[in-house]
């Protein structure tokens, strides 16, 4: 009997359908022709051909924010590679799993200045959790193998892997075989926190008369939420969740008090620095988080859970540190509140409740919609809530828009809310809200997105005709970078530089082109009925471009070097 | 404060330029890296000396740990330990009289001179930084240092303590 063989390209195709992967998101080129070819010659796998490599990779990710599963990137050396770079480095900065395929010069031409050839895996090293550099056929299942493993387990986050053209070609054939139960010794993250710090955080919340639960992207990556909810029931203690963790509790939860940070609600980040404990759950202290670290809730112990050691006490001292993966950590603090026949201390929690009720009551979200003013664009975020019944995926790019749909849209359920929160990419939007569609055809996929954003990757309207991804865009067009402009406005004496879109396109027009729908909403009086118009229809892509006050601010704003709390309500209103 | 950090991590391509790109990425201070493979040839022993406050220390430690190709990190200053470098250095020995004291702060050093050349000797030196940079000094009030390249340290815990798999 002859064992039947593979060339690297097949080995490559067959790996990942090993994964059970679905799609591939990708562009082609010289170095990875082979790999497209086999590609051609099955069906498991589907190849979604973007317009943009950069593009693949915020559609692989959005896929994944949603889903939870791996999202898998394919472009051809050089160009394509490092056209991946800002797609893998928003992927890193909010710790979601991507695997990236990069095509690679011959390994004899590497070195050589070889045409189309970059050093990939040296361009990525800072912003990738491993990377692989193949040299031989059989190294090819193996890095994939390990690449998934790594990318989805411990903290989650984007691995690399180089392949050279000559273990592609087709005279080149070895048997294929692949391991997928990876073990390596060099790698174990911690799962379970240590039970001596779970009996110290169990006590230091049960003598907390102030308790705060902080929660972030972590809940929505380890689908905790149910378990945070929970706990935060049992502790009757306020929850504020950071931009990547809403949703990891009901944004209508009685005890949610808002996203804390720099255009988080008063009550967040007031209950933050009042606090005497912070039960931070699956967030890193990040500076939009922070404000001024020397500030920065002096008088709270802190108990920090998390899966990585090197967000512990990395900005902020933490007093109980715990390391492990948080819906575990949640289910034994759980336990352990139960061992020592937790109750609230009752009395306590309702002055907590009292003090946060009259933060709560400034209302510090609040804005003012005149009737025959021009549109504002917290007015639209709240439009889109009511028509969607708060159920759509609301994928956003970066900018004022990005903040007033975080404050305006409560989130149910985590991965509703999908946006770049770490790195802030202007472009990402559109293709994550591609990558969802791709996932739930049946469900609304909102892309919110500014007049400067969505020009980004606009080039994908042309992949939405293509494979049909009837997802709602709805621009804010402020006719500026609206973000940039605040804080011209705010900081450097109103000017302007460069913050203006002096020649915008006409948008429907654009997307009448690509084969869409385009609606234009120039007044109040037309919002809610052209905008239920546009999710009323299902099968077509519709691009709501929304006339919005180029002059709003987004409020409130945390005060720069001040404490968490100290926070501008509105202009020239401190809290 | 002045940190030895002893490293054991797969010894792959591309490990030692993480570890190289980590300390750059991060802005921590490398003073010197040593870096080969031990008994067990999958294995590489790297020590680095660094400088840092505590917080820092708490994070390059994590930060190293972080990578995917490293095994084990320990940071051998707080303990009892040995450290070592080598030092070659080639000294002009031009007359006797250089020659001599060469010779002499060599015997003292408890180094060797392990090459001569017309005008030149060449002097081997193991031990801590601090004998090397002593014997270096010494050297420079005597004669002429032509050329000189130290390892950085290796360093190691003393007793039955012992950083492997
Ligand atoms: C790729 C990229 N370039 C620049 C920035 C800096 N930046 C942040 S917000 C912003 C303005 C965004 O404008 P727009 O998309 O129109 O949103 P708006 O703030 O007007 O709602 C800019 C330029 C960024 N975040 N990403
Ligand atoms: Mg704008």
């Amino acid at each position: 009997m002859t064992t039947e063989l593979f060339t690297g390209a097949e080995m490559v195709v067959k790996s990942l359908s090993a994964l059970k992967v679905k799609y591939i998101f990708g562009y082609p080129g010289g170095s990875v022709l082979d790999i497209y070819d086999a590609i051609f010659q099955q069906d498991e796998i589907e190849h979604i051909l973007v317009r943009h490599e950069q593009a693949a990779t915020h559609m692989a990710d959005g896929y994944t924010r949603a889903t939870g599963e791996v999202g898998v990137v394919l472009a051809t050396s050089g160009p394509g590679a490092t056209n991946c770079v800002t797609g893998i480095a928003t992927a890193y900065y909010d710790s979601i799993p991507m695997v990236v395929l990069a095509g690679q010069v011959a390994s004899t031409l590497i070195g050589n200045d070889a045409f189309q050839e970059t050093d990939i895996v040296g361009c990525t090293r800072p912003i990738i959790k491993h990377s692989f550099n193949c040299r031989t056929l059989a190294d090819i299942p193996d890095a994939i193998a390990k690449a998934f493993y790594l990318a989805n387990t411990g903290r989650p986050g984007p691995v690399v892997i180089e392949l050279p053209k000559d273990i592609l070609l087709p005279d080149n054939k070895e048997p294929f075989t692949i391991d997928t139960e990876i073990k390596m010794r060099s790698y174990n993250p911690n799962i379970k926190g240590h039970p001596k710090q779970i009996r110290k955080a169990a006590q230091t919340i049960a003598d907390a008369k102030k308790l705060v639960v902080y929660s972030g992207g972590g809940i929505v990556l380890s689908d905790a939420s149910e378990l945070l909810t929970e706990l935060v029931e049992t502790l009757q203690a306020p929850i504020t969740n950071t931009l990547m963790g809403l949703g990891g509790i009901s944004g209508t939860h009685k005890q949610f008090i808002g996203m804390l940070g720099m255009h988080g609600s008063l009550e967040a980040n007031k209950t933050m620095a009042n606090a005497d404990v912070i039960l931070a759950l699956g967030a890193r202290f990040d500076d939009r988080v922070t404000n001024n670290v020397e500030k920065f809730c002096p008088n709270a112990t802190i108990i920090h859970v998390d899966i990585d050691p090197t967000s512990i006490s990395k900005t902020i001292n933490a007093h109980v540190p715990v390391v492990g993966l948080v819906d575990v950590v949640i289910q034994q603090l759980l336990d352990e509140l139960k061992q020592i026949e937790y109750t609230p201390d009752e009395q306590a929690l309702s002055q907590w409740w009292q003090q946060i009720n009259l933060w709560r009551n400034v209302k510090s979200f609040s804005y003012q919609q005149e009737e025959n003013g021009k549109i504002k664009p917290q007015r639209v975020v709240e439009a889109m809530y009511k028509i969607t019944n708060g159920e759509a995926y609301v994928c956003s790019d970066v900018g004022q828009h990005q903040m007033f749909a975080a404050q305006h849209y409560p989130f149910a359920k985590p991965r509703q809310w999908i946006n770049s929160g770490g790195l802030g990419t202007m472009g990402f939007g559109l293709p994550a809200a591609m990558g969802v569609k791709l996932a739930f055809p049946d469900k609304h996929v909102i892309c919110i997105t500014g007049d400067g954003s969505i020009q980004m990757n606009i080039q994908e309207l042309s992949t939405c005709s293509q494979y049909s991804l009837p997802v709602v865009i709805v621009t804010l067009n402020n006719r500026s970078l609206g973000m940039v402009r605040q804080w011209q406005d705010m900081v450097y004496g109103g000017r302007h530089s460069s913050s203006y879109m002096e020649s915008l396109p006409d948008f429907i027009k654009i997307a009448e082109a690509y084969g869409h729908v385009g609606i234009q909403i120039d007044t109040l009086d037309e919002l809610d009925e052209k905008l239920t118009q546009a999710f009323n229809i299902k099968d077509r892509l519709v691009f709501v471009d929304v006339m919005v006050d180029e002059k709003e601010h987004v409020y409130p704003m945390q005060i720069r070097t001040g404490a968490v709390d100290e926070m501008w309500l509105k202009k020239g209103v401190k809290a | 404060m002045r940190r030895i950090l002893a490293i054991l991590m797969e010894n792959e391509p591309g490990s030692l330029s993480r570890i190289v790109g980590l300390f750059s990425q991060r802005a921590y201070n490398i003073e010197s890296l040593t870096v080969a493979p031990t008994d067990d040839t999958s294995l590489s022993r790297m020590t680095i000396a660094t400088k840092g406050d505590d917080k820092v220390l708490e994070q390059i430690v994590k930060q190293v740990n972080k990578l995917i190709d490293v095994i084990k990190i320990t940071d051998i200053t707080d303990r009892k330990h040995i450290e070592r470098e080598l030092l070659l250095v080639k000294v002009s020995a031009m007359n006797d009289k250089s020659r001599t004291e060469v010779k002499r702060i060599t015997d003292i050093f408890r180094g060797n001179i392990i090459d001569i050349g017309k005008q030149v000797y060449t002097v081997q030196l193991t031990g801590n930084a601090d004998k090397l940079n002593a014997f270096i000094d010494a050297l420079q009030n005597e004669t002429e240092i032509i050329e000189s390249a130290r390892s950085g340290c290796v360093g190691m815990a003393r007793g039955d303590k012992a950083l492997r798999l």
